[in-house]
């Protein structure tokens, strides 16, 4: 096993000789995808004429199917077949594993007649055209027996319980070290349901050959579609055959399969067709999982001169009865800032209601909404400057563990971000600085977020056209992994990009732990590095054992790889000439990556700091972000546009979270408030009119052998609060309710008489 | 999205008669809205009848001195015609404010003053909507939504207009005019053409199902001032929490009924001498609802008419 001192040596990644490391290469399938020529899992290319299946969704929150007939839908213009719970084909039943290692169990579609969740299938028609399937719903006939549902979060907050198998985290005496405090701010702060609203919903083309199927589906993780697919089926994993190669958004939605899955491989078993399935618009908003509600109630005890003395989090949150998740949004708080009594925990509160699951950046987007604001009344308290507030109380070592930092530039992040931003031009008198009507007002938060590395696996041949193909059992979510993965095998074997293929999204490729949690490009990254380099080995013993070769004979371990080349001295033969006589087939490699034995020694994150200029409408409460930006220190950075890409579209779901983005269920019936993205506010461009960022230099040798970490969740995290903090700074309104709309800030604005 | 017949119409008449034969058709023209309600099947039409290539889109002068919009000129058209932007700068505003630039490419005139509310409830064909489904109630009530009607609502609807155009229309005193089958002419002021819910809230509009939309008339411009504001939680694409338009010493509010509301007991007001604010409280008086959305239409209000008499123009 490898340790952190054995990836510090240099490589060919840190050494970057032809410069593919950082450069900002567009992103390969891009044209693709803006010409329409990307073929989603909904489009692929079928051997013989689809079929379309079509999902019918439960409308009440709980209860069972007490009468269900499909008949007059089966009989419908077009439809081949139509199922309920009574006729569905044979399925493992829920969470069952014929092979204790699948990743996941069995899933069913349309299992049971009970039904734990508005928007749950019940029932799928498969007709000739996606029109005839829908048109075809309006004669199915479903009686409901209802039960009483718990769906109001806020009414079962005060009798929430623990969370499954945690504990709170306590350092210190909390409550003595708070009572003790000379400056003290408690304030409870609530972020609203969340969805993910990705561009294209979930979907899955499928078709059987023979007795194994091969299904096109959008999911961020290949494993654990393909695992949970063949346990439903009940099959061994090999005869599903899952891709997943182009996905318009994921953002841990599509962390797992649901229906559209399992039903288009039954369909399209059932009929001898290949079949499509995708979710409407509004069915993803309540048959796929959403971030939960949290509340989160802040205490903060510090000395007269801003020395934090005591620090507690506590967040309530919610999930499904049956399906437990907890967005832990108090966890970031552990290793942020420093504090000799700390309290931090989750409380867990269960409706039946749809899943609650992951979603970009779960637990820190919520919570640091909340200790990032309540550091603010913090600073307005203690009449410091938020930036010297949060300077004060920088730890020397993780407060959580005392470990040391792999590399921590939180306070350089704090201190550029604020020289480019111009913070100094900041009116720390709330209210006081006017543009017309607006109000207009900054403020800062910062940023921390995880860093990790789970084990992957990759494969690498060169054949003798030159050409180096990488293939990998991991996703491209829209974040620019393909691009990434030829940069990085590119630069590891010394041959320009277009010579570098990159093969991803196959479950019968090398398997990588696949996109979430912003661990993908440094898992997925550093297997295609560690094959990269075990194809080096081979081509060099290749070369050294080969008569024909200019350096046969030579010391493998002293030979080079440039320009498409491998070199010693002045001697050199092109990778091309060495791959053609190896075979037909070329060089074929695989490779590896673990997580390195001492890696828990360090503690490891990103870091950001987030400033925000808003301005807020005096007559009417509506909030308006006039400019943002953001520095970050997140590793070496594999590709400044991608990685600035994801950073500034993490801010950018700062600003939904902040302004606009919310959902309610209406506890009349179990549905989501807003089904489509007319109720569903996520910013448009003209909510973003100057947003940059910037990323400092920095690689973290603790890491990876690369040295890079994760930034596809640091953006979001801090965003909101820093504009929450603006929204106080502008007006002098505290809002702990998210999102700020217009409503609740006039209502704030009336109760201050303005 | 049900089975349906589609006609292309070669001229006005040609329109209006396969109207008048398929009772039950809706009249396509942008489809900006209709064919999304077609696809969540909140409207299901047997026929629909493409208006769409008819020569309905000119803008022209009249004789009196105002404008006459024809009923498929484009909102980006008009929107950017330089007649409208000089001598009715609150429609160009309003239009602009209602839409992304891909939908006003797309919506005319006429297919504007048509569109449907956008009512959660409405929106949800798995709830009771007396407008979508007459008798099955009114979900809204007593349901999450924000956007209910402050004025003219009954005990069966209380969903608002969604229309920005409309308003900025009302408070120009616009006309619509339209023909039927039978060679009828009628003309109507925009802010009558949709219709209070009353007891039978799935009726939107006053047009009989053979009546066609051919143009929209402006007066001359009043004189004095014209304002645009539009509250909204997100700066674009997306409707009105409230909306105001003024015009001279008139005024008309949006998003706070079933159809472009004209203030008429703030315009008594001001013309009796009333400062803005006791002049938008007047019309406030007769408002029911939530006292939080009356006061964004109060402020919203008073602003507007404060601005206005400054000469703006915004």
């Amino acid at each position: 096993m490898s340790t952190v001192r054995d990836w510090a040596v240099p490589n060919p990644i840190t050494e970057n000789r032809s410069g593919l490391i950082g450069k900002p290469v567009d992103r390969y399938e891009g044209r693709l995808k803006v010409t329409g020529t990307a073929p989603f899992a909904f489009e692929v290319e079928t051997p013989s004429t689809p079929l379309y299946g079509h999902i019918v969704s439960a409308t009440i929150a709980r209860g069972r199917i007490s009468a269900i007939d499909v008949s007059q839908a089966a009989s419908a213009p077009g439809v081949v077949l139509a199922w309920s719970h009574l006729d569905v084909p044979v399925q493992a039943q829920r969470g069952a594993k014929l092979n204790p290692r699948s990743q996941r169990g069995s899933n069913p579609a349309l299992g049971s007649d009970r039904v734990e969740h508005y928007g749950q299938s019940v029932a799928f028609i498969l007709a000739d055209t996606p029109e005839n399937a829908r048109a075809a719903e309006a004669r199915i006939r479903i009686s409901y027996e209802a039960s009483d549902a718990d769906l109001d979060f806020g009414s079962f907050i005060d009798s929430a319980g623990p969370a499954p198998g945690e504990e709170d985290a306590r350092i210190g005496d909390f409550e003595a070290g708070y009572s003790a405090s000379e400056v003290t701010v408690d304030a409870t702060w609530f972020s609203p349901l969340q969805n993910h609203a990705q561009m294209e919903p979930c979907a899955t083309t499928a078709w059987w050959e023979g007795d194994k199927v091969v299904v096109h589906t959008s999911i961020q993780m290949v494993k654990g579609g393909q695992h949970a697919l063949a346990e439903t089926l009940g099959i061994p994993s090999d005869r599903v055959r899952l891709l997943t190669r182009y996905i318009g958004g994921g953002f841990g939605g599509k962390g797992q399969s649901y229906d559209d899955l399992t039903l288009a491989a039954l369909a399209a078993r059932e009929s001898g067709r290949p079949v499509r399935v995708a979710y409407t618009r509004r069915q993803m908003f309540q048959a796929t999982v959403h971030r939960p509600a949290v509340q989160m109630r802040v205490r903060l005890g510090a000395d007269g001169s801003g020395r934090l003395n005591a620090m507690a989090l506590e967040a309530v949150t919610h999930c499904a009865r049956n399906a437990p998740f907890v967005e832990h949004a108090a966890n970031f708080a552990r290793n942020l800032y420093a504090a000799p009594h700390r309290l931090t925990g989750h409380r867990l509160v269960r409706l039946d209601i749809p899943h609650a699951g992951a979603m970009r950046a779960p637990g820190e987007a919520p919570g640091m909404m909340s200790l990032e604001c309540a550091m603010d009344e913090l600073a307005d308290r203690l009449g410091m400057d938020p930036i010297a507030l949060r300077i004060r109380n920088e730890p020397e070592v993780d407060p959580d563990n005392a470990k040391p930092f792999s590399v921590r530039q939180l306070v350089r992040c704090m201190q550029e971000g604020a020289q480019q931003f111009g913070w100094d031009r900041r009116n720390p008198t709330p209210g006081a600085v006017r543009d017309g009507r607006w109000y207009v007002g900054m403020g800062m938060a910062t940023a921390i977020r995880g860093n990790f590395l789970l084990p992957a696996k990759a494969g690498l041949r060169l054949t003798g056209d030159g050409l180096a193909t990488l293939t990998q059992g991991m996703t491209d979510i829209g974040t620019g992994t393909y691009t990434i993965l030829a940069q990085i095998t590119g630069e590891t074997l010394g041959l320009p990009l277009d010579q570098v293929r990159v093969e991803l999204g196959d479950s019968e490729m090398p398997p990588a732990p696949g996109s979430g949690g912003q661990f993908g490009a440094a898992t997925a990254g550093s297997a295609a590095f560690e094959t990269g380099m075990v194809m080096r080995r081979r081509l060099a013993e290749l070369a050294a054992g080969d008569p024909r070769s200019p350096l046969y004979g030579e010391d493998p371990m002293l030979m080079d790889f440039a320009n498409g080349n491998i070199v010693l001295g002045n001697r050199s033969e092109s990778l091309a000439a060495l791959a053609s006589r190896a075979g037909p087939e070329g060089v074929y490699v695989e490779g590896s990556i673990s997580p390195a034995a001492d890696a828990r020694d360090w503690s490891q994150h990103t870091y950001g700091a987030q400033f925000a200029e808003v301005g807020v409408d005096s007559v009417t409460g509506e909030v308006r972000l006039r400019r943002m930006f953001g520095v970050f220190a997140a590793g070496r950075i594999l590709n400044a546009k991608l990685a600035k890409s994801q950073i500034t579209g993490g801010m950018i779901w700062g600003v939904g979270a902040a302004l606009t983005e919310s959902n309610v269920v209406d506890p009349r019936y179990g549905s989501f408030l807003h089904q489509d993205l007319g109720g569903y506010l996520a910013p448009v461009h003209a909510d973003i009119v100057n947003l940059d960022a910037v990323l400092l230099d920095e690689a973290d040798d603790k890491a990876n052998p690369m040295g890079i970490k994760g930034v596809g969740e640091l953006g979001i995290c801090g965003s909101g609060a820093a504009i929450a903090n603006a929204v106080y700074n502008a007006c002098g309104v505290r809002l702990r309710d998210y999102p700020l709309t217009p409503d609740k800030v006039l209502a704030a604005l009336e109760a201050k008489g303005l | 999205m049900k089975p349906f017949a589609f006609e292309r119409a070669r001229d006005v008449d040609h329109a209006l008669s396969l109207a008048a034969a398929a009772p039950g058709a809706r009249f396509l023209a942008g489809g900006t809205n209709l064919l999304d309600l077609m696809k969540l099947e909140i409207e299901q039409p047997d026929t629909l009848i493409d208006v769409g290539r008819l020569p309905l889109a000119d803008i022209s002068e009249t004789a009196g001195g105002g404008l006459r919009i024809g009923a498929l000129a484009t909102n980006t058209v008009v929107a950017s015609d330089p007649r409208v932007r000089s001598r009715y700068p609150v429609l160009a505003r309003a239009i602009l404010s209602g839409a992304s630039v891909q939908l006003r490419n797309k919506a005319s005139m006429g297919g504007n003053l048509m569109q449907r509310t956008r009512c959660s409830y409405f929106m949800d064909p798995a709830k009771p909507c007396n407008k979508r489904l007459p008798g099955s109630g009114c979900s809204a009530m007593g349901g999450l939504s924000q956007a209910t009607a402050l004025f003219g609502a009954s005990e069966f609807c209380a969903a608002v207009s969604a229309s920005d155009m409309s308003v900025a229309l009302a408070v120009l005193d616009a006309e619509v005019e339209t023909v039927r089958a039978d060679g009828s002419v009628r003309r109507r002021p925009v802010e009558t053409l949709q219709r209070l819910p009353g007891d039978a809230p799935q009726v939107d509009t006053d047009l009989a199902p053979d009546e066609l939309i051919l143009a929209v008339e402006l007066p001359p411009p009043p004189s004095g001032g014209q304002v645009w504001r539009k509250v909204r939680a997100r700066a674009s694409y997306i409707g009105a929490l409230a909306s105001v338009a003024v015009a001279g010493d008139r005024v008309a509010l949006g998003a706070v009924a079933a159809r472009p509301w004209r203030a008429r007991a703030t315009e008594a007001a001001l013309a009796g001498g009333a400062a803005p604010r006791e002049a938008a409280e007047a019309e406030l008086v007769s408002a029911s609802g939530e006292d939080a959305r009356k006061s964004l239409v109060r402020r919203l209000a008073t602003d507007a008419i404060q601005e206005s008499r400054k000469g703006g123009r915004s």
